[in-house]
């Protein structure tokens, strides 16, 4: 954060430091980003807080996809019919 | 960089493409739409539509911010730039909109002071460099951006800046959708929800489309196995009959939006009773102005404006590219008269406008090189 008073933190954009709006997340309980998160920017302002654990949830869905394919690929390949 | 590379994984994206051949039915054909103008700029950058079984088909939806402006906000936008004093700002896509004879960049070449911006922050930032200009921002945006306005002109207001006023284009994406399901040129079979529109406004106002038309829906995030996900997860609930609003985008969308984004809204903005979108005609409550409270922030009101409607170009088709009726290469004009260079229609200007992504990413010379 380095103006509190006008929500603008810091983030890094692919290396970049920039300047960015984050009132749109507070809630004014206090419940804004933190250091280390991971947010959606567009037009200057973050407008959502990345969800690490949906976005593992998701991947790892995609991945078991994937390794149920491969498994299969395998067999496939091990089979032998005459 | 995190959270893209991994969604832009080309083996997993042909494991997807696999599992959606298996699911589905040879016999038919399937027409599922992309509400927002970021998903057809994905679909064309990765290819996404040939990883699809012939019988799938994307049909791009109204969802390009800049695409549905109408030609005569440009030229209310030209007549204010041209103004004694004014600099006028905006999107630098925005800047590139043709109006009935110029558009505002072409302003600029004549002598306007008209500058692109990056946020409306920026533009509210010259307003207070410049204490004796005014600065007027043409917004555009659907609720993904109008909040970032809104946000803006809440602290011009608290920093009492008074030479900032803005030119409200926001529009709203229900409306327009609602007018497609009830036309009978198109017949889709479920919908690319708008993710970055749900991070704003949630799931819910979209459920009339499963419970009232009988449509699936799922809100997409923008990378290619997201797309890809998302066209699956709508197969699938055809094929298993169920009809809901499904979220495929669960990192970036939580189901009930951002409360504090809406709330802003809400203080800022009120809804027009109409709005011209560009090809679509007039369409009730789908576009903000600003609340009463806001009214000395609104240009319309600080400036005379001719506030004229314009035909739109006998020559131009962007009504039925956005409604989803004609592929952008079926437009007469689309590649010869009209090119992201010198476009005639809104379409051609931005990245997300259906006609710029399809031939900017070469599908134009590919398709004519196969026919
Ligand atoms: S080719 Fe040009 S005029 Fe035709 S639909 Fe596309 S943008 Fe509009």
């Amino acid at each position: 954060m380095v103006d509190p008073a006008n929500h603008i933190a810091k983030v890094d954009v692919v290396g970049v430091r920039r300047k960015i709006n984050v009132g749109l997340l507070a809630d004014g309980e206090g419940n804004g980003p933190e250091p280390g998160d991971w947010v959606l920017i567009h037009v200057g302002f973050a407008l959502s807080k990345i969800d690490e654990e949906e976005a593992h949830a998701t991947l790892q869905l995609l991945q078991r996809m994937g390794a149920e394919y491969e498994q299969e690929l395998d067999e496939l390949k091990a089979s032998v019919i005459d | 960089m995190k959270y893209v590379d991994e969604f832009r994984d080309a083996k997993l994206g042909q494991v997807l493409a696999g599992e959606i051949l298996a699911e589905v039915d040879p016999h038919r054909h399937y027409k599922v739409m992309e509400v927002c103008g970021g998903h057809t700029h994905s679909i064309y950058k990765y290819g996404i539509d040939d990883l699809l079984p012939d019988n799938v088909e994307l049909v791009h939806g109204p969802g390009c911010p800049v695409c549905v402006i109408p030609m005569g906000r440009v030229d209310d936008g030209i007549a204010i730039a041209r103004q004694e004093g004014v600099i006028f700002t905006s999107f630098g896509d925005m800047l590139r909109v043709p109006g009935s004879q110029y558009t505002l960049l072409d302003a600029k070449a004549h002598g306007a002071d008209v500058r692109m911006v990056y946020s409306p922050l920026d533009a509210l930032r010259i307003a207070r460099e410049n204490p004796e200009r005014e600065v007027v921002f043409f917004a555009i945006g659907f609720e993904t951006t109008a909040p970032s306005t809104a946000l803006t002109l809440k602290r011009a207001r608290d920093e009492g800046i008074s030479n900032f006023s803005c030119i409200c284009n926001h529009v709203t994406i229900v409306p327009p959708l609602k007018a497609l399901l009830e036309s009978p040129d198109l017949r889709l079979d479920g919908f690319i929800g708008p993710g970055h529109v749900c991070t704003v406004v949630g799931a819910r106002p979209f459920e009339f489309i499963p419970a009232d038309y009988g449509r699936p829906v799922v809100i997409s995030g923008f990378e290619p196995l997201d797309v890809m996900q998302s066209v699956l997860m709508i197969l699938r609930q055809l094929s298993f009959g169920r009809c809901e609003v499904e979220n495929q985008y669960t990192r970036v969308v939580p189901r009930e939006g951002n409360l504090r984004a809406l709330e802003v809204m809400s203080e800022v903005f009120e809804l027009r009773p109409h709005f011209e979108w560009r090809g679509l005609g007039f369409i009730s409550q789908s576009a903000l102005k600003l609340s009463d409270a806001y009214r000395e922030f609104d240009a319309e009101q600080r400036f005379e404006v001719p506030g004229m409607r314009v035909a739109d170009p006998k020559a131009c088709q962007c009504g039925e590219v956005l409604k989803g009726v004609i592929k952008p290469w079926e437009c007469k004009v689309f590649g010869t008269a009209c090119t992201p260079e010198h476009a005639i229609g809104t379409c051609m200007v931005s990245p997300e406008g259906a006609c710029a992504a399809y031939y900017n990413f070469g599908r134009y010379a590919r398709q004519k090189e196969t026919a």
